[in-house]
């Protein structure tokens, strides 16, 4: 059996996949410092920082796709990074998280202070309604 | 002619209004196509996370991760999808009323709802109910973006990991084809019997830097890219609701005008008409 020299690179994120071929190495960002796989590597999980994955196809070609982070999964003829779209950090997540928490508490306030122009018109039917009945009941009286 | 030209401007206005509905249908054709398009995208992703988050537990069976422990319930919540837009049919009202009889079936048990609603219609719909709303994201376009739902999810994630949670449902319409798009609910967390059907190897991974650390990292993505996979979903719900919505009012706005086609020429006949019918008369009166 010939022996394998190349490994099949997988780079999918959730929008979307980015790359899938063969390739002799690949170099991620991994958490503790960069890494470069070659064939026949031990399986390996580890999470992605921001920065480049290249992978270096058989045929000596270079390709860079830039990952916000995610999850490097090497088995020995298979390499598949979970690529996030967003850059992720545990800061930047953090400030989302807060705006979205504001945009309730916001969304919430908004029903104390200002009435939809759905509501004001109600509103001011019933008025005119009231207003309508006291009028014919001044007219019944008189 | 009395009433023609009243007939006539009526015409004039439905037509206008056809264009618009007819323009809307076409627009959400192929926006729904390109939704689906993207749905399909969002799948290889999704079930490769689902093998290596089962291989990681298979591997490891005395971590056990919050996100995979069942908890008594003592508060719930739901993530609401729903669309910015309205024109759309039926698709709003559906998934609300789905929420509304899930938040009721956990009322009577006296389980408290928290709500994290993703579109404008969620928002004002459910802000009457006085639920507490945790979190919510509008706007989100045509095309989602898993970077506008992060935030979202960080605070039902929190939520969960807090203790203030102890289930979180994700309701949004799916697409079960183009005539069909029914609400669905999902349970997200905790996540319940992973496929690990079909791991009949053993062996282990090398952990940079450790298991716990890249589970917490994985698990927390899968429930994002979920959350992004419903959102997707709905919009193409959204686009294939307005498509039919759009569809039969240009066609009865198409009946609309053919009855008022004939309304116009029996008027203009009959008006026709008693102008001979007054000349013959005139003249035989001469």
């Amino acid at each position: 059996m010939a022996e394998a020299s190349t490994i099949h690179v997988d780079i999918v994120s959730a929008e979307g996949e980015l790359f899938s071929g063969e390739a002799a190495e690949v170099i991620a960002p991994a958490s503790q410092g960069d890494l470069g796989i070659l064939p026949r590597h031990a399986p390996l999980l580890t999470l992605l920082r921001p920065g480049e994955v290249r992978v270096r196809t058989p045929d000596g070609e270079d390709h860079h796709f830039f990952v916000g982070g995610g999850a490097l999964e090497v088995q020995p003829r298979r390499v598949t990074v979970l690529a996030d779209t967003a850059l992720r950090a545990r800061d930047i997540d953090e400030a989302a998280a807060l705006a979205a928490k504001q945009r309730a508490e916001d969304a919430l306030k908004e029903k104390v202070g200002h009435i939809s122009i759905a509501e004001a018109q109600a509103e001011l039917a019933r008025a005119i309604a009231q207003l309508k009945l006291i009028q014919r009941l001044r007219k019944l009286r008189a | 002619m009395p009433g023609t030209k009243e007939i006539r401007s009526k015409i004039a206005s439905v037509k206008s209004t056809q264009k618009i509905t007819k323009a809307m249908q076409m627009v959400a054709t192929s926006k729904m196509r390109r939704a689906q398009e993207r749905m399909k995208l969002a799948r290889p992703y999704a079930r490769r996370m689902l093998e290596v988050i089962g291989h990681l537990t298979e591997a490891n069976p005395d971590y056990r991760h919050p996100f995979l422990v069942t908890r008594q319930p003592k508060a719930i919540g739901i993530i609401v999808i729903s669309s910015d837009r309205g024109l759309a049919g039926g698709l709003n009202a559906n998934v609300f009323k789905q929420t509304l009889t899930l938040i009721r079936e956990w009322q009577r048990q006296d389980v408290p709802v928290k709500l994290c609603l993703i579109g404008t219609k969620a928002l004002t719909f459910f802000r009457r109910l006085g639920l507490p709303i945790l979190a919510n994201v509008t706007h989100l376009g045509d095309k989602p973006h898993v970077k506008d739902l992060i935030g979202t999810v960080k605070v039902m994630l929190d939520a969960y990991r807090a203790g203030e949670l102890d289930r979180l449902f994700l309701i949004n319409a799916q697409f079960v084809n183009t005539m069909t798009q029914k609400p669905t609910v999902q349970q997200l967390l905790p996540i319940e019997a992973l496929d690990t059907e079909g791991l009949q190897e053993h062996w282990d991974y090398i952990y940079e830097p450790d298991a716990a650390g890249i589970l917490d990292g994985l698990l927390m993505r899968y429930i994002e890219s979920q959350v992004y996979r419903a959102a997707v979903e709905n919009v193409a719900s959204e686009m294939a609701a307005r498509m039919i919505a759009m569809g039969a009012a240009t066609d009865n706005a198409g009946k609309l005008i053919g009855e008022l086609q004939l309304i116009y020429n029996k008027a203009r006949q009959a008006a026709i008409t008693k102008e001979l019918s007054e000349i013959v008369g005139g003249a035989a009166a001469v």
